[in-house]
């Protein structure tokens, strides 16, 4: 519906615009401080305060780079960005996520980094980060955000339980394979608690990324035109979880529908052993859960790899900023190691700064914090990010062809064939 | 028996309605874990302000209730004062235009925002109203005038020629009539016309959010909406605690205004 949305603005903005080419003028005059805007979409309490501290202590060491800080909502960013850059009013920094950079970089929205970029702060973050902003733009390929926040897909788990079933406590060094994970699923389910709920409501992503664990990809390229594949490795990941709820009958079928979060009222209420989480969930464990309720961070599933697909929170420059080297002093001080973990800390996330990484308050066990900072390792390039035509194929397709399938009404080679069939008729559009 | 079902019915259709003001009111007052149990309740058991202090630690709630306030009352004035001597137009003036007036206010109700929303905002900017509260004021006017119009003139058929003509006879004017006979008899409808368009322009959201890009103009809703994050995920309590009392002042200006909104004053005017 967003997507639609924003693509409906898109197509709108591009018949009626043209007219406004050259209503923004003026420049900056010397001497004159010069005003940045950042839009930012920290929500969470700790995060919003970061953010709010760090603009201030840039302001007093800048005057002649002042930062004006405007709050966002991840809710709407993408509709409220698609209007503002047609209307040639953008903020000059902008907060936001890999799987939206695509679409802005190739609508010459955002400003090409590669050449702005210190090296110190190249340096400092992964190149498997940088890939998750790297896109093909109007120019060519280029870095259209400095990726600073990832998510990784863990286990949430009852300490008390785990220990009553004498199930081993997995470390990011050993982890569970899959194998084992079900085995322990069918352990911990005894009597009218299952061993994990499964939240399907949004199911693509999910499975997309955790499907890597076996090398399921999903997409081919070949001649420059992609399409869907769903073989042996991608049906991994779908068949385990299927299995798990009809088969071993190990996760809870009611959970299907429910949101990421609906399931921790269940999991502290002891209906469920564990549940699957982005590491974010921890914060809300923290707040909500019942005194005396214990629970630990599993690191992420072993298939052939514990490789995962990731996409990142960024910081990118709008394409018609008239400040883009003074908006990039600011995104590299913003984002140095220090600030990183602070913000990483604010909202429950991992750095991508590998001097952050490093900080002890990220490597603690408290609260999982060792776990979540270690499965930085498994997150490689969501191969999705790069598909033209992926938010089409995930609404219209993948969405409704997943939740049939997980809700047991057509079978895994009906699913393969509806994902591949309707899929590639899809993506062909996208790949003339 | 006929009466009995028919309570039951009102009484659950009440329920149906009040249900999620109730629970917004009783998940404001709840702490984290109390929102996150299995097995809710009604009436929290560890009652709490704090979810009301960390709304306003965190937002500006005070400032974008007043802007909101400031815009939904401007809006409500200005849709009125436009909408009603154009519905008495509409409605007393037959002809051939007026008719086609009437359906194309119609019409332009079905437009979705979406395919006007660039357009809109180019023509502000050319105004230099991108980014201003008069500016949205002029859109949440233009988008809430058709149905006010099309109220209004409702009420103005309501009311009886007959008192028109029966004023003039006694020798008042056009004006006269209208402002002495006809608008007190339409007052019902002013006031249901203007708590439609106040409540439109207080609840307004995709408008405010494409116009307003400074934090220090944003309005109530885009206000709220800073509580939520990705993945609906939200902070509930604050965001409970924000928007209940966001709903008070749509609920004062209804109480203030409601004795207005009763019908029937026109019953017996023509009579004897």
């Amino acid at each position: 519906m967003r997507r639609g949305l924003r693509s409906a603005l898109a197509v709108a903005a591009a018949t009626v615009l043209g007219l406004t080419a050259g209503c923004s003028g003026g420049g900056n005059d010397s001497g004159k401080p010069v005003t940045l805007k950042f839009l930012s979409l920290a929500w969470q309490k700790d995060s919003l305060a970061a953010n709010k501290r760090l603009v201030t202590e840039w302001n007093k060491a800048n005057p002649k780079i002042q930062v004006q800080y405007v709050q966002g909502s991840w809710d709407n960013v993408n509709d409220q960005l698609v209007t503002s850059f047609e209307g040639g009013d953008p903020p000059d920094v902008i907060h936001d996520d890999s799987s939206a950079l695509a679409g802005f970089a190739g609508q010459g929205y955002l400003a090409d980094l590669t050449k702005l970029i210190p090296t110190g702060l190249k340096n400092d973050i992964p190149d498997a980060a940088w890939g998750t902003a790297t896109f093909d733009g109007q120019g060519g390929q280029g870095i259209y955000g400095v990726p600073f926040l990832q998510e990784s897909q863990v286990i949430l788990a009852n300490k008390k339980m785990l220990d009553a079933a004498k199930v081993r406590i997995p470390t990011s060094g050993d982890p569970w394979t899959w194998d084992e994970f079900q085995q322990i699923s069918k352990k911990l389910t005894v009597g009218k608690r299952y061993g994990i709920a499964w939240p399907l409501k949004s199911p693509v992503n999910k499975v997309l990324n955790l499907s890597l664990n076996f090398g399921g990809t999903f997409f081919q390229t070949s001649g420059g035109k992609t399409t869907v594949k769903v073989g042996p490795q991608e049906k991994e990941v779908l068949q385990r979880i299927h299995d798990q709820l009809y088969k071993d009958k190990t996760a809870d079928p009611s959970t299907l529908g429910m949101g990421t979060t609906d399931p921790l009222p269940g999991f502290y209420a002891g209906r469920y052993a564990m549940v699957p989480a982005g590491i974010y969930l921890r914060q809300q464990v923290v707040e909500q859960a019942p005194s005396g309720f214990q629970w630990v961070t599993i690191p992420p599933l072993k298939g052939q790899t514990t490789q995962q697909g990731a996409i990142s929170q960024t910081l990118s420059v709008a394409a018609d900023s008239k400040h883009p080297k003074e908006a990039m002093q600011f995104i590299s001080w913003f984002l140095n190691g220090q600030h990183q973990v602070d913000l990483a800390k604010g909202d429950w996330l991992i750095p991508t700064s590998k001097t952050a990484a490093q900080d002890p308050t990220l490597t603690t066990d408290k609260y999982g914090w060792n776990v979540a900072t270690a499965s930085a390792k498994s997150l490689i390039l969501a191969p999705y990010l790069k598909v033209n035509g992926f938010d089409e194929f995930k609404s219209k397709v993948a969405t409704p062809v997943l939740q049939s399938y997980f809700a047991n009404k057509i079978t895994i080679d009906q699913l393969a064939q509806k994902l591949t069939q309707d899929g590639d008729k899809v993506l062909e559009r996208y790949n003339k | 028996m006929k009466t009995t079902l028919k309570y039951a019915g009102l009484l659950g259709y009440l329920v149906f309605l009040v249900f999620p003001l109730l629970w917004l009111l009783s998940t404001a007052f709840k702490t984290p874990r109390e929102m996150a149990t299995l097995h809710p309740r009604w009436i929290p058991h560890h009652p709490t302000l704090r979810n009301f202090s960390d709304a306003f630690a965190a937002q500006d709630l005070t400032g974008s209730a007043l802007r909101s306030l400031i815009v939904a009352v401007s809006v409500a004035v200005l849709t009125v004062a436009i909408a009603l001597p154009a519905a008495y137009a509409l409605a007393r003036r037959r002809s051939v235009l007026n008719r086609i007036a009437i359906g194309w206010v119609l019409v332009s109700q079905v437009f979705p925002v979406v395919l006007i929303i660039i357009p809109l905002f180019i023509i502000l900017r050319r105004l230099d109203l991108v980014n201003t509260l008069p500016g949205l004021v002029l859109v949440h006017v233009t988008f809430v005038l058709p149905f006010a119009l099309w109220m209004l003139q409702g009420y103005v058929r309501g009311v009886p020629r007959e008192l028109e003509e029966a004023a003039a006879v006694d020798g008042a004017g056009r004006i006269r009539t209208l402002v002495n006979v006809v608008a007190p008899l339409l007052a019902p409808g002013v006031v249901a016309a203007l708590l439609f368009s106040f409540i439109s322009s207080w609840n307004e959201f995709f408008f405010a959010l494409v116009i307003l890009k400074d934090p220090d103009k944003a309005t109530l809703p885009l206000t709220l909406v800073k509580f939520t994050g990705a993945e609906q995920a939200a902070r509930l309590g604050p965001l409970a605690a924000a928007s209940l009392l966001a709903t008070v002042p749509s609920l004062v200006f209804f109480a203030i205004i409601q004795r207005r909104l009763r019908s029937g004053l026109t019953a017996g005017a023509v009579k004897g």
